[in-house]
């Protein structure tokens, strides 16, 4: 699997696309590293973008978990947002939905933490043409 | 092996239905049954049979106790939880006090729900009984003695007049007991625990109970896929959600559903049978979390079916 970013102000977004099973979960918590260092320099947020992830496994949900200890004993958040409909289940069933904010867009969850990442997320989407 | 027979299904401690939980139930009953009218007892037993689980009957309250019943003449036991004293009663009721009978009993470990049957375990009082305890503990039979010590409990452990012997079992070796192969595997559990693995007669049951695991190591993974492998059914600790195994009660020693349908599928398991359950857990709570996972096998399956089912005391599983 793979693991793209972009920041936008405060806010890391995170973009792994692909299966996280348990064999997976070690490369996206190896991707994930200097992300969380540089969120939790900054007390910043970390909003994961899941509309490339297929299926996430307890392996996975458990890179997310420790993701949010480390950035919350710090003072930095996280969000996930875009999830697929499988995934979804996912997370309702696995219970992630009630210890993780989840969203139904990556702009809905920046809205959320920081007006300036927000202008910036704005900023770079393209413009509508007629 | 014929069957799997629970006598206790609860984790960490025996629970009872409350007075507002049975009215509950009867709440539900009658406004379900609001119009019909039942001119036979059979015609209320199907009624009752349409009744959600929850509804109808209850999980049940006593801890690990599994009877594993092989065919032969002698009896196979998981665990010495407060379902043993049940159980023993049943196998007087069968035989009577005055018919010696054999008992091979398997311990996952010596914590308190997994043993407090043994002092209540009325063939245990009767000579001429014979009960082999087997174990991978080095500690197995002075846990079990000392819970009968004095002030702990007024009947102490030689008062138990039955041939009680103690038999060590080498983890990752195949032993044979009782016609059946039995093979013990490490597990992660506060002074470790132990899961069992039998096969007899083409048919494997697995009983892996008070077992954490901590996802981050894909060989650990693969290996429960290995012990696992192809069983028919696997009697799994699912006391707690995922989410709770792996944050505020992470290294309490226990899994998930959502684990035990991942370990099945990768091991090719035919029938996943949460166990354990969690005693703050209500009838409807533990229904909530089979039809949870149902639907988490159902959207994540790419081979074969798992059957799902949640052990509740009373329940039996044809092999």
């Amino acid at each position: 699997m793979e693991t793209s970013s972009r920041q936008f102000a405060d806010v890391i977004v995170a973009v792994p696309v692909g299966r996280v099973d348990h064999h997976s979960a070690a490369a996206l918590e190896t991707a994930l590293a200097p992300l969380i260092r540089t969120a939790r320099t900054d007390k910043g947020v970390l909003v994961f973008d899941f509309a490339g992830i297929d299926y996430i496994s307890s392996a996975g949900l458990r890179v997310l978990m420790v993701t949010a200890k480390e950035l919350r004993a710090a003072g930095a958040r996280i969000a996930v947002a875009n999830l697929k409909p499988v995934v979804a289940e996912i997370f309702a069933i696995s219970r992630f939905d009630r210890v993780l904010g989840v969203f139904p867009s990556v702009r809905l969850a920046i809205e959320q933490f920081s007006p300036a990442a927000l202008a910036a997320f704005d900023a770079a989407q393209p413009t509508a043409t007629q | 092996m014929k069957r799997i027979r629970f006598w206790g299904t609860r984790g960490s401690l025996p629970v009872a239905l409350t007075a507002s939980a049975v009215r509950k139930k009867i709440v539900m009953a009658l406004r379900g049954a609001s119009g019909k009218t039942f001119a036979t007892d059979a015609d209320a037993e199907r009624y009752v049979e349409g009744l959600a689980f929850a509804d109808a009957g209850t999980y049940g309250g006593h801890t690990s106790c599994v009877e594993l019943e092989t065919g032969g003449p002698e009896y196979v036991i998981c665990d010495l939880g407060s379902g043993l004293r049940p159980f023993g009663n049943a196998a007087l009721a069968r035989h009577g006090p005055a018919s010696p009978q054999t008992y091979h009993i398997f311990v996952s470990h010596v914590h308190w729900d997994h043993i407090m049957g043994l002092p209540f375990f009325a063939p245990a009082y009767i000579p001429g009984n014979r009960i082999f305890i087997y174990g991978s503990h080095s500690w197995l039979e002075s846990a079990l003695r000392r819970q009968q010590d004095a002030p702990s409990f007024p009947v102490d452990f030689s008062f138990l007049k039955a041939d009680i012997q103690f038999q060590y079992l080498e983890p990752d070796q195949r032993h044979t007991v009782a016609g059946l192969s039995v093979t013990t595997m490490l597990q992660r559990h506060a002074g470790d625990s132990y899961g069992y693995r039998f096969e007899a007669n083409g048919r494997s049951v697995i009983y892996t109970t008070d077992s954490e695991h901590k996802l981050d190591d894909p060989m650990e993974t693969e290996s429960y896929a290995a012990f696992f492998r192809g069983a028919d059914v696997v009697i799994f600790d699912a006391m707690y959600s995922l989410a709770d195994a792996v944050s505020v009660r992470a290294d309490w020693g226990h899994s998930s559903n959502v684990v035990g349908v991942e370990l099945c599928q990768l091991a090719g398991a035919k029938h996943l049978c949460l166990f354990h359950h969690e005693p703050s857990h209500s009838d409807q709570a533990i229904d909530a979390v089979l039809a949870d996972t149902r639907r988490l096998e159902e959207i994540t399956r790419t081979g074969q079916p798992l059957a799902i089912s949640a052990a509740y005391d009373g329940m039996e599983i044809e092999l």
